[in-house]
This record gives structure tokens, sequence and C-alpha cells, in this order.
């Protein structure tokens, strides 16, 4: 049985490398998801695009400008001479933030004590918007503040703020996780079902199942290469990760292997379900890819953050299995902390394994009548 | 010749029990679920509470904190220790810890010290926290200090933001526009790259390749239906921004539909292209996810494009989602004229020749 077992694998095996473009892809997305996150694909605002109006123009204003200017947040674009001219640029995207003085700013300073700024800013990104104006303001009262132009209260709470597991906010922490999460279940559960379901298509499956071999070892067969795969591709992550980028493994090798294991049954069991529910190719690939793939980036706290979320999609994300593994993963990996933190998210990741296991079997056993 | 290859394509697509689901519902579902999941804004951020000091300020302090609607407070522990451990359990995300003596020493020394600390294994979700927690001690210590020194000097310099365009900081009215192109982007790219190698492995294509039918034919009659359905997502997706967000354009609508033609034409265009080289529905698949990934994530979707290295600016500047993108916003934000978007369009229509001739080329009869 043995034997039968390690030819329908080695069978499994060639349909798999005889295919060198999906192969390539396989191995390499891991590889190229982790560069696009880590080194192109960045949160921080830096370089934004300012314009000046400044009606004011002294040695004040002309001070803040160029504070403005030298700083990494910005790079002066624009100097405008009129509101319109504002107007008109930013609809054409030319700028991302104004500064705006008016005329007697510097007169009213010296004079009243007094004077406003106004900063305009493009809210189309309010986040970006957001940020771009406390940078702005911070610049701002610190050249005024250097030039002693605004009062001083002796006053204060002092506060002292700890970053947590990741000092220097790199979010290749935060990704990591995420990428294996979504690169283990592309591969299994996206790949199993399509190759027992083009074996369906093309009608070699009957040939199988009337064939002396049992039905569970087809399965078995057919889920040992992705596995393997899976396998592989996890130890490229954690290697690109841990020497490439330098995110931590502060947990133990052991349980993150453990966890990993445990998060490719419950991948490939979902595989085995969709091959059972879906007819074509077609259907296997549309039903994984966007009943699973986009949920699984979108809701599983890879790139959002699940709990600002409305309740129903917080509901959702509870039967994501990549929701579970990625926050065991940030905790077992990041965090570092002990296997006892991680033991719910196991428990449901098993639990959610025996069920897609259970459901398959069923409907495969049905099919064969 | 081309009527009835066009004719053929949709009976096919109707044909099959999947696909109009996902020409209709999946546009809709995704439209009403997507702005509520893909947000950068930070809420419902836990807070674990030490409070050593316990006086008249400390509690004050902590009433503020709880009564902010980003944070929840979910804990007062007696030890820093006891709530580190809420963190590492992830029932907490925030431990803010107040030392004895915090209200004495503003008082006598007029300076003291409060740690904050946050779970910053997600570097947005950690700062952030941190920040709306800095912002209200800041509040706090200003108005203990007017307290307690009667008379504050006023004056100054204010400075006044205006959010332009976006004046209440509505973050869907930023994502809603982008996330039509990217749904746009799934159904009109996965399915055409899924079409032509569909005809080859049911064996169609031997077929059609026997007839007299012409390359650009072939492509056009796979093209076009695309072209209709891909209207048909794009109206669908016009009327959920506009009666489940109350989202309109502030610029012409018809300048947005002129720019659906053109991003159509160039994404199925794109498709076709993978599923001339591919030979099974698998490849197909992993090719155009492989791309249609690429070109999200450095197109300015979810981050911003003017952030990233410029290497990476470079390799997204190929990207035609890029542009279109941008186009969205900046008509239904902004309300940017045809006249002031003249270079997205000639680079899109730049996209569109080369693209859906590369497809005809590609396309061999041949084998």
């Amino acid at each position: 049985m043995i034997k039968q077992l390690l030819s329908f694998i080695k069978k499994e095996f060639l349909h798999i490398f005889r295919d060198t473009w999906t192969m390539m892809i396989i191995l390499a997305l891991p590889v190229v998801m982790m560069l696009l996150f880590g080194y192109a694909v960045s949160t921080e605002i830096k370089n934004t695009n300012i314009g000046v109006l400044n009606l004011s123009k002294d040695e004040i204003t002309n001070n803040i400008i160029q504070r403005l200017d030298k700083s990494e947040y910005f790079s002066l674009a624009k100097n405008y001479s009129s509101y319109n001219e504002v107007e008109h640029s930013f609809r054409r995207s030319e700028v991302g933030v104004v500064i705006v003085f008016d005329e007697n700013f510097s007169e009213n300073l010296l004079h009243l004590n007094k004077a406003d700024v106004q900063i305009i800013a493009d809210a189309s990104d309010p986040n970006t918007a957001r940020t771009l104006v406390s940078y702005v303001t911070n610049i701002v009262a610190q050249s005024l503040k250097d030039l002693n132009k605004t009062p001083q209260t002796n006053y204060q709470i002092n506060p002292e703020v700890k970053l947590l597991y990741n000092p220097l906010m790199k979010s290749s922490y935060n990704f990591v996780p995420g990428v294996m999460g979504f690169i283990l279940i592309l591969v299994c559960a996206m790949m199993t079902s399509v190759s027992i379901v083009r074996e369906k298509e093309r009608g070699t499956m009957e040939l199988l199942l009337v064939s002396p071999t049992r039905p569970i070892i087809i399965i078995l067969a057919k889920v040992a290469p992705y596995f393997i795969i899976s396998f592989i591709n996890l130890l490229t992550i954690l290697t690109v990760s841990y020497f490439v980028m330098g995110v931590p493994i502060n947990g133990s090798l052991f349980w993150i292997f453990v966890l990993s294991i445990i998060y490719i049954f419950v991948s490939l069991s979902l595989g085995l379900l969709i091959s059972t529910v879906a007819k074509t190719q077609l259907t296997a690939l549309l039903f994984s890819g966007l009943i699973l793939l986009m949920p699984a980036m979108l809701l599983s706290g890879m790139l959002f953050n699940v709990e600002s979320m409305p309740l129903i999609l917080q509901v959702i994300s509870q039967f994501m299995p990549a929701k579970w593994f990625i926050s065991a993963m940030r905790k077992l990996m990041i965090m570092g902390v002990d296997v006892k933190y991680v033991l719910k998210e196991m428990g449901v990741l098993v639990l959610m394994a025996v069920v897609f296991v259970t459901i398959s079997l069923k409907k495969f056993k049905k099919r064969l009548e | 010749m081309l009527g009835y290859l066009i004719e053929k394509e949709f009976k096919q697509i109707f044909r099959d029990k999947f696909l109009p689901k996902i020409i209709f519902i999946f546009p809709f579902i995704a439209l009403i679920l997507l702005p509520f999941a893909a947000n950068y804004d930070i809420k419902n951020v836990r807070l674990a509470i030490v409070d050593n000091d316990n006086t008249t300020y400390s509690k004050g302090l902590i009433n503020r904190l709880s009564a902010n609607e980003s944070i929840t407070l979910t804990a007062m522990k007696p030890t820093y220790n006891s709530a580190l451990s809420l963190i590492q359990s992830d029932k907490a995300d925030m431990i803010i810890n107040i030392p004895k003596g915090f209200e004495k020493d503003f008082i006598t020394q007029k300076k003291s010290n409060i740690l904050v600390s946050t779970n910053s294994v997600n570097g947005i979700k950690g700062s952030m926290g941190a920040l709306y927690a800095l912002n209200i001690i800041s509040d706090f210590s200003n108005d203990k200090t007017s307290e307690v020194v009667s008379i504050q000097q006023k004056g100054g310099v204010e400075i006044k933001p205006l959010y332009q365009f976006n004046k209440e900081l509505n973050y869907k009215l930023f994502m809603v526009p982008a996330l039509m192109v990217m749904i746009l982007t799934i159904i009109c790219g996965f399915l055409p790259a899924l079409n032509i190698v569909g005809e080859k492995e049911k064996g169609n294509m031997e077929q059609i390749n026997v007839t007299p039918i012409t390359k650009p034919i072939f492509i056009l009659s796979k093209l076009i239906p695309y072209w209709i359905i891909g209207t048909i997502v794009i109206s669908i997706g016009f009327l959920v921004a506009r009666f489940v967000y109350g989202i309109i354009p502030v610029g012409n609508i018809f300048v947005v539909y002129l720019f659906s033609f053109i991003f159509i034409l160039a994404i199925s265009g794109l498709g076709l292209i993978l599923s001339n080289y591919a030979s099974t529905y698998q490849q197909a698949m992993f090719m155009m996810f492989f791309f249609i990934m690429i070109l999200i994530l450095m197109s300015g979707l979810y981050t911003p494009f003017n952030s990233m290295p410029s290497w990476a600016q470079v390799i997204g500047s190929f990207s035609p989602l890029k542009y279109f993108i941008e186009v969205m916003r900046n008509i239904y934000l902004k309300g940017s004229t045809l006249m002031e978007l003249l270079p997205q369009l000639y680079i899109m229509l730049s996209f569109v020749v080369v693209i859906d001739t590369w497809a005809v080329l590609s396309y061999r009869k041949k084998s």
C-alpha cells in the first residue's frame, strides 16, 4: 500500500513539475510579496510636494518655508501668488499640502502677538492629510519656538512611550506573519482543489476511482505534494524575513512549525472541501480566489486592523483560518510569548480542520456511489 | 462574423452557473463590504491601566481616557507585569502606567511622569494608539496647568488646518472610487485570462483555428463582451456609491465612463495576453494573480504612491490601475475636468494600443 501511495505521489509531482510556469510563480510569489511589502509599499509619508502662498514675504515666513523644504517630509514644489492658483494646482494633484501666510502675518505676530497660519491639505486621503497637517504644524511650531515667538508654560506631564516588540516600527514585523498565512492558504487550498477538479473535468478521476486504489490513497497522494511545497514556501519566508529583512524569531522555532503544520492541514482540508463542491476548474478557481483569498487578505488582519472594523466583519473574520494563524504567528514569532498564550488559536484551527475533513470525506463518499 | 462570435461569448457566459453571479452579485457585495474592511482608521484600542497613584488627578485622567471614542478601557491592573500579560494574550493593546506621586509631583515639582506602552507589532496601530493617548495626556496637562496657574498667557500663532475636498475626513470617500477600480480589475482581468485558456482546455481552440476567423476579429470578439460586462460592473459601482454611501462625483460622470471604457480595454487585453500564453487554467490564474497583485499593491490604492521608493514608483507607473485610480479619485473628490486629466488620458490610451496589439500578436493559430 505504501508503494502504491508513493507511486501516486510521484504522479502528482510529475503533474506539478511539468507545469513550469505555475511552479516558478509558486516558488517566487512569497519572495516577491515579501520584497514588495518590505521595500516598496509603505504607509510612511515622505517627500510630499508642498506649495506655498506667502503674501507676507518676510524673514519669519521665509525661515519657516526653508525649514519645511529642508525636512525629509516635504519638498517645496510650488510658489503661488493667489488663491486661485492653489485650487487649480490641487485638482492637478501637483501638491499634497499648501501653507498660507496672509499679508500681515509678521506684523500681527510682532505687534498683536497673535497671527494665523492656514494649512490647506488635500484631504482626498484622510490619513495622509491628517499626518501632513500634523507634520506642518509641528515644524511651524518648532520654528516659532526657536524664534522665541511663542509663550512657554512650565507645568507639564512627561509621557514616556514604549513601543513594545517593535521599537523601530518596522512594518515587516507585521506583514511577515500575514504573508505566511496568505501564501500557505493559496498553495494548499487553491492548488489542491484545482488539481482534484481537473481530474474530474478531464474524466481521469473516474479512471482512478474504478482502479483498485482506495480513495483515501488518492486523496493523500493529491495533498502530499502541496504539503511539501507549502513547507518549502514556509522555509523561504522565514529565511528571507530573518536574514534579509532582519525580522526576529523570538519564540520557539518548534512551536512555529507545529502551528504552521496545523494551518497547512486546515488549508489542505479546505481545498479538499472546495474540490468536492466545485464541478469545473473555473468554478474552483473563482471560488477559492474570491471567497477564500480575498477575505484572507482583507479580513485576516494582514493588511487592515480587524478590531477597527464594524462588528459584522469582525464576526465574519472569526471564520477565517488565516486570521487565527496570523494572530498566533505574530505572538509566537514577533512577541516571543510562551505557547500557552496561543493554545486558543491552535485549538480553533484544529477544530476547523476536523470539521472540513469530516464534511469533505462525507461528500467524497457520496459521489462514489 | 464578429456579431456571431460575440453572441457565442455571451451564450457561454450566461449558460455557466457561476459566472453571471460573479458579474452581477460580486461587485455589489464587494463594494458594500470592502470599504468597511479596507480602512486604516484605528478604532477600539484596548487599554489596560495601572494606577499606582489613586488620586483625583489620576482618576480624572482615567476618566478622560475611557471617554475617548477610539479607546476602550478593558482592565485595571495592580501591576505593570500583570497588564503586560494581557497584551501577551491579546486582550489589550496598550498599557498606561500612572506612577505613585503623579499628582504630588505635578503640583510641587511642576513635572510628573507617565508611561504609555503599546503593542507595536502592527506599527500603525501601535503608533496611532500612543498618539491618541498622548493627545489626551497633553490636553489634561494643559487643563491642570490652567487650574494651577490661574491666568494662562494667551496669544501666539494659531494654526488653522483646512481639509480641502473631504472636510469630514471620511475615509470611505477616498476608498470607494478606488475600490470600484479594483473590482473592475478583478472581473475584467481574471475572466478574460481564464477565457481563451478555457477554449484550449475544452478543445474548442482547434476548431476555431481551422475557421477563417482572423486574429484581430478573434481578439475583438473576446474584448467586446468584457467591455459590456465591465460597463455593467462600473455602473453597479456608481449606484452602490450613490445609494449606499451617498457619494456623488463632483466632476462629470461621463468623463468617468470615458476613462473606464479605456481602462477595461487595457486590463482585459492583459488578461487575454496571459490567456494566450497559458495552456491550463491554473497557469492563467496564477500568472494573472501574480501580475494583478503587483499592479494593485503598487498602484497607490492602499498606500500613497509618492511614499514608495523611486524604483518602485517607476514600476508602479507601468500599472494602468495607478492612472485610473488617480482619475477616479480626482473626479469623485476634486471635480477635475477632462482637460486637467489629459496626461492620464494619453498614457492610458497608449496602454490600450500596446496591450491590445500584443494580445492580437500573441494569439497564434499554429500550435
